[in-house]
């Protein structure tokens, strides 16, 4: 239990995917531009992320290390999560439609979002096993949201600012990024003391 | 001939400046940040994904009257993640001190936009040596902005350059190492701000922005998909400044540019 909470709590908080560890920054960047679009990506990435880690933990166990094929991960892994995304998108279309109308343009996206493969590999990198590995999805899922979340919100609030002519656009936004991963770097250190 | 050969000598230019990868057309952002804390990080990670880029130019070129138009995308990201693991075999054999600082963000090479970017953009329907000339014309652009981030990173944030002390910086001298730029932060701030200048600079040397291409169905899951264009298929944010119109006087200088 332990174990769990302070994977979620790593991957959440001190060692955030986008803010701290720059995977899926292009997501970032282009969909905080408001809430309901960021909102809809985080849950498609929630969604992908789970089902990819539990896809992908017993192939890379069952199939890839008993045959000493551990290099085909990166092939393996992006073929994995391309199809994955595929299905999904299927399946949803087809039984859940709202879910589909609140997240399906984002989910072809998905695939090129480097969050995703980041984690199959940091999975395999941290020899978690099939639980933590879902659990360490499902948190950088969360942590994917958290900061769209936040983001949209400045942005909101920096689309009526007063910037100067060439630092309109991507520069003043990176740097706003820069502030807001300021308060991410708080964290750091937090969990010797919690969890000892 | 002579105008093939200008062509050629544009495509690989065009990469380093006008249509810098990282600058101008925000594409690759995720190891910009992630891997630049040292210049030397960033000369490899450059050097890395120019090699990638390069051949899988030539690869996709030489195949793209073979490869179906409707599985094209996955066919593209399954030659980009077998060149990749090629690079990654090759610097575990020869390059492991390089391999180990850049952990993940090699294999993450992989779903970098730059590289899927130039395959549907350039790659699927020009010839090999265009192609090849492209991939290094971006290749070189990208390292070079890499070098300048990590270089400004590890030069603020350590006080060093390729790992080694600079004059007048840290112990009892008065200048000392800002360490927040070798920080998560510190990337975000100097990758802003290295925009911010180029756009500067092309507002200067450029009447036009290289903007028009960056569609849609060119640069799939790039920063710009949907977000920056506003409904008349322009950046919703302007690269160079909008009063300026495009005259006769502004051709001439891109041309002799």
């Amino acid at each position: 239990m332990i174990d769990i909470a302070k994977i979620l709590f790593t991957v959440i908080l001190i060692n955030n995917i986008v803010l701290s560890q720059f995977l899926g920054v292009c997501s970032f960047l282009g969909l905080t531009t408001n809430l309901k679009n960021s909102m809809g990506m985080s849950l498609a990435v929630v969604f992908v992320m789970v089902v990819s880690s539990a896809i992908t933990y017993p192939i890379y166990t069952y199939l890839l290390v008993p045959n000493n094929l551990e290099y085909l991960q990166t092939v393996v892994f992006i073929l994995i999560i391309a199809s994955a995304v595929q299905v999904l998108e299927a399946i949803i279309k087809k039984s859940m439609p709202p879910l589909y109308k609140a997240m399906g343009i984002y989910l072809p996206l998905i695939t090129t979002n480097c969050a995703i493969l980041g984690i199959m590999l940091l999975n395999i990198q941290e020899s978690y096993t099939f639980v933590q590995a879902i659990i360490n999805g499902f948190g950088a899922g969360v942590s994917f949201m958290l900061a769209m979340f936040l983001f949209a919100g400045v942005r909101q609030k920096m689309s009526e600012a007063n910037i100067p002519e060439f630092f309109k656009g991507m520069p003043s936004v990176l740097v706003a990024a820069a502030i807001v991963s300021v308060s991410f770097n708080g964290f750091k250190g937090v969990i010797e003391n919690i969890f000892g | 001939m002579a105008k093939k050969n200008r062509s050629l000598t544009y495509e690989f230019t065009k990469g380093i400046v006008k249509e810098n990868p990282l600058l101008v057309l925000l594409l690759g952002t995720c190891p910009a940040l992630a891997v630049t804390t040292s210049a030397w990080n960033g000369l490899g990670m450059g050097l890395a994904a120019t090699f990638v880029l390069v051949l899988a130019n030539i690869v996709i070129s030489a195949l793209r009257n073979v490869i179906p138009d409707r599985v094209r995308i996955p066919s593209y990201i399954t030659i980009i993640a077998s060149l990749v693991t090629i690079l990654q075999l090759l610097l575990q054999a020869y390059l492991p001190d390089l391999n180990r600082s850049l952990g993940i963000y090699i294999p993450l090479i992989t779903v970098n936009c730059i590289i899927l970017g130039r395959a549907e953009a350039f790659a699927n329907r020009r010839t090999i040596i265009a192609s090849l000339m492209d991939g290094l014309g971006m290749g070189v652009g990208f390292t070079l902005a890499l070098f300048i981030i990590g270089s400004v990173r590890e030069i603020l944030g350590y006080g060093t350059f390729f790992g080694m002390g600079l004059p007048y910086i840290g112990g009892d001298y008065v200048l000392q190492p800002i360490l927040i730029f070798a920080l998560p932060p510190g990337g975000f701030a100097v990758y802003g701000l290295l925009i911010a200048l180029s756009q500067k600079l092309s507002n200067r040397l450029y009447a036009q922005t290289p903007a028009p291409i960056l569609d849609k169905e060119h640069y799939p899951g790039s920063v710009l998909v949907g977000s920056a264009f506003g409904s008349d298929g322009k950046l919703a944010y302007p690269v160079v400044s909008q009063e300026k119109e495009p005259s006769a006087g502004d051709a001439g200088r891109k041309e002799s540019f």
